[in-house]
């Protein structure tokens, strides 16, 4: 059983849903990613999603994007993500990792070389934005030998003979995104959100996060009573661009951020 | 090792999933997919549609005005002093590029699928132009993405689209140019793809928008091909034409595929020379990636990261190309060479002196190079460079470069 799987059987058995933030690998400063995984597993996530940046983000909104270009100021590439990794597993050998990019990079690299590197790492999983079932014919035999989940996206848009044949690739969890458009965008409706991850549950087994509109107690609480867990990306990520000079305040923002949500999550278990 | 193409070949691509051999596909997020599919499916229904086709027919001859004449530079063949030099004139079409016949077929798909909001990218404007004429003429909102440093040098353009009633936003983000134009674009489209059409402008982009643009754009090779046949007597030995994103080069390119006698040159943006990087040539220089939806060569670094590319043309200034022409370069079927910017600038004026005919710098790069492989050619052979556009636009850049202020 992947790390991915059991922790999610076991959040599932206690009756909890996962808080999996988001960040991006390299913002402010690669020698501080390590550090932010670590405070982000203090203040109660279940597992992280690490952004590889890339320079052409075209699914993430203006707060991602310059995120990506603040960790491209200090070249941070794949290798480096890896790295990180690395570091963080020295000391957390129980927190699933997920590297969330665009498929360049690992193009650049060489799928074998990637997957055996990341494996290596301690990478549990790996969402790459713009890389739909239908293309990943070829790297999936690859993941699939590694024991990486791949994770895959589900939209609003999503169709349901789309929702059945992707959920037989996904493994680890499925991402609903769960508003048409870009990560940081504000707008969510919890009730379609709630009918569209029920739809999804009678098609698969696999569990659910939901992410994009995700910002604060409230909405993790809301959207939390109807999936298997919550993501958040561009609240934590806005907070890095308003503290990089100082890291311990910067620290304590991400921690004043992600514990409220971690409570009401866990008010909502059942 | 060129391969023999045949029709029944070129009919079977691109594959069901759009690709050209290892290139092109659909590699976007998942909100895109569904849109994208449908776009496929509707359009494979009205490229068959005689309705759709007469539509589409109608509009090239009556408001575009073509078609394009098939000139013969005299002049310019004389004192080159080798192949017939003739010139597809595709500058002459309403607004002045090869653009519009582009935007024609993809708005009028856009009504036939009732979409009232209309969005596209552009680099040098031709194609922000082109879009905002035809959403002028058929009532539709527009929105042009263009890169904040493109804004500042193609500042005409700018006002012209303006002047046609679209709202142009300045992109920011990233290299300020016309891939950043680019992802803005998609990322208004995942936001609004209720009701919004995204009209790309070169043949690159997530299938199927690379046979869309090549489809409508292939009007430019089909009129060659007859134009030659009439003017000339027979079909022309070489076609060369400029690829930034290469629509105008496959709309050339794709009705000759199969003649096996006809040599296919794209000329890509050399910069300051392929040495130094700072050029816009992936075919010439790049290797293979994915961006902006689609496998094809690109300019990227070793950690695969996008390069910035430079070109004294904006409409060139694309790290990408089209997938077909990756295709195309792989099978040996077209060659891909790059002339620097000051070849280019030759070109330019060369052709304005010699024939009266200021030729777009993106269209300069297909003149300079289409001249020198002419000097190594017999004088009973015949090339057709295509004219991709007018170079009224730059005017203010050629001016700049001459110390000239207007």
């Amino acid at each position: 059983m992947s790390r991915i799987e059991s922790r999610l059987k076991q959040l599932k058995g206690q009756g909890r849903k996962a808080l999996i933030p988001y960040i991006t690998a390299g913002d402010p400063h690669p020698d501080h990613t390590v550090e932010l995984m670590h405070t982000l597993v203090a203040a109660g996530a279940d597992i992280i999603e690490l952004g590889v940046p890339f320079s052409d983000p075209m699914a993430d909104g203006p707060v991602i994007a310059l995120a990506c270009e603040r960790a491209l100021a200090h070249n941070t590439s794949l290798r480096m993500v890896l790295e990180m990794v690395r570091q963080f597993r020295a000391q957390d050998n129980d927190t699933p990792v997920v590297l969330m990019g665009y498929l360049n990079p690992m193009e650049a690299m060489g799928y074998q070389t990637f997957v055996t590197a990341a494996k290596d790492a301690g990478v549990d999983g790996v969402l790459t934005v713009d890389l739909p079932p239908e293309e990943a014919l070829d790297i999936a035999p690859i993941f699939a030998e590694s024991g990486l989940d791949p994770i895959f996206l589900l939209a609003p848009t999503t169709t349901e003979d789309r929702i059945r044949s992707i959920s037989e690739h996904a493994s680890g969890y499925i991402y609903y995104v769960s508003v048409k458009g870009v990560t940081g965008s504000s707008s969510i409706n919890v009730d379609d959100v709630g009918a569209k991850v029920n739809s999804i549950r009678a098609l698969t087994s696999v569990p659910v996060g939901v992410g994009f509109g995700i910002r604060d107690a409230a909405t993790a609480a809301a959207v939390g009573r109807v999936s298997d867990g919550v993501i958040v990306g561009s609240v934590l990520v806005d907070t890095i661009a308003n503290n990089q000079e100082n890291i311990e305040a910067l620290k304590a923002a991400l921690t004043n951020l992600l514990r409220p949500m971690r409570e009401a999550l866990d008010e909502v278990a059942s | 090792m060129s391969v023999k193409l045949t029709e029944e070949m070129l009919k079977a691509l691109p594959d069901s999933r759009g690709h050209f051999g290892d290139y092109g596909g659909r590699f976007v997020s998942e909100t895109l997919m569904d849109s994208l599919m449908v776009l496929e499916r509707e359009y494979y229904k009205l490229r068959d549609d005689a309705d759709f086709q007469a539509a589409f027919d109608k509009d090239l001859a009556e408001y575009v005005g073509r078609p394009s004449p098939l000139y013969f530079a005299e002049r310019l063949t004389r004192e080159t002093g080798g192949a017939q030099i003739w010139l597809k004139r595709e500058d002459l079409n309403h607004t002045g590029a090869h653009k519009v016949n582009n935007t024609i077929g993809q708005a009028l798909l856009a009504s036939f699928l009732g979409k009232k909001r209309v969005i596209a990218e552009t680099g040098a404007g031709q194609h922000g132009v082109a879009t905002a004429t035809v959403c002028a003429r058929l009532g539709l909102e527009c929105h042009v993405f263009m890169g904040a440093e493109d804004i500042q040098r193609q500042s005409l353009n700018v006002y012209r689209m303006k002047l046609l009633g679209a709202e142009v936003h300045s992109v920011t983000s990233g290299t300020r140019t016309l891939k950043d134009a680019m992802n803005e674009a998609m990322r208004d489209w995942v936001t609004n793809v209720d009701d919004t059409f995204y009209i790309i402008g070169t043949a690159a982009g997530p299938h199927p928008y690379p046979v869309l643009v090549r489809d409508f754009q292939s009007v430019i090779g089909r009129e060659t091909r007859r134009q030659s046949m009439v003017q000339a007597g027979k079909l022309p030995d070489a076609l060369v034409a400029c690829v930034g994103g290469g629509s105008n080069a496959i709309g050339m390119f794709h009705p000759f595929l199969a003649d096996e006698s006809v040599a296919l040159y794209g000329v890509e943006a050399g910069g300051l020379g392929l040495e130094g990087g700072q050029h816009a040539a992936p075919l010439s220089a790049g290797r293979p990636g994915v961006l902006h939806g689609n496998r094809t060569y690109l300019m990227e670094d070793e950690n695969g990261q996008i390069a910035s590319t430079h070109s004294v043309s904006a409409g060139l200034d694309y790290p990408g190309v089209g997938p077909e022409h990756s295709w195309l370069k792989d099978i040996g079927r077209a060659q891909y060479v790059s002339v620097t910017d000051d070849e280019a600038l030759g070109g330019f004026r060369q052709l304005t002196r010699v024939e009266g005919i200021m030729p777009a710098l993106e269209s300069a790069h297909a003149v300079a190079y289409g001249v020198k492989l002419a000097a190594t050619m017999d004088k009973d052979k015949m090339i057709v460079i295509n004219v991709s556009g007018r170079g009224d636009k730059d005017i203010h850049t050629i001016a700049e470069i001459d110390g000239i202020g207007l």
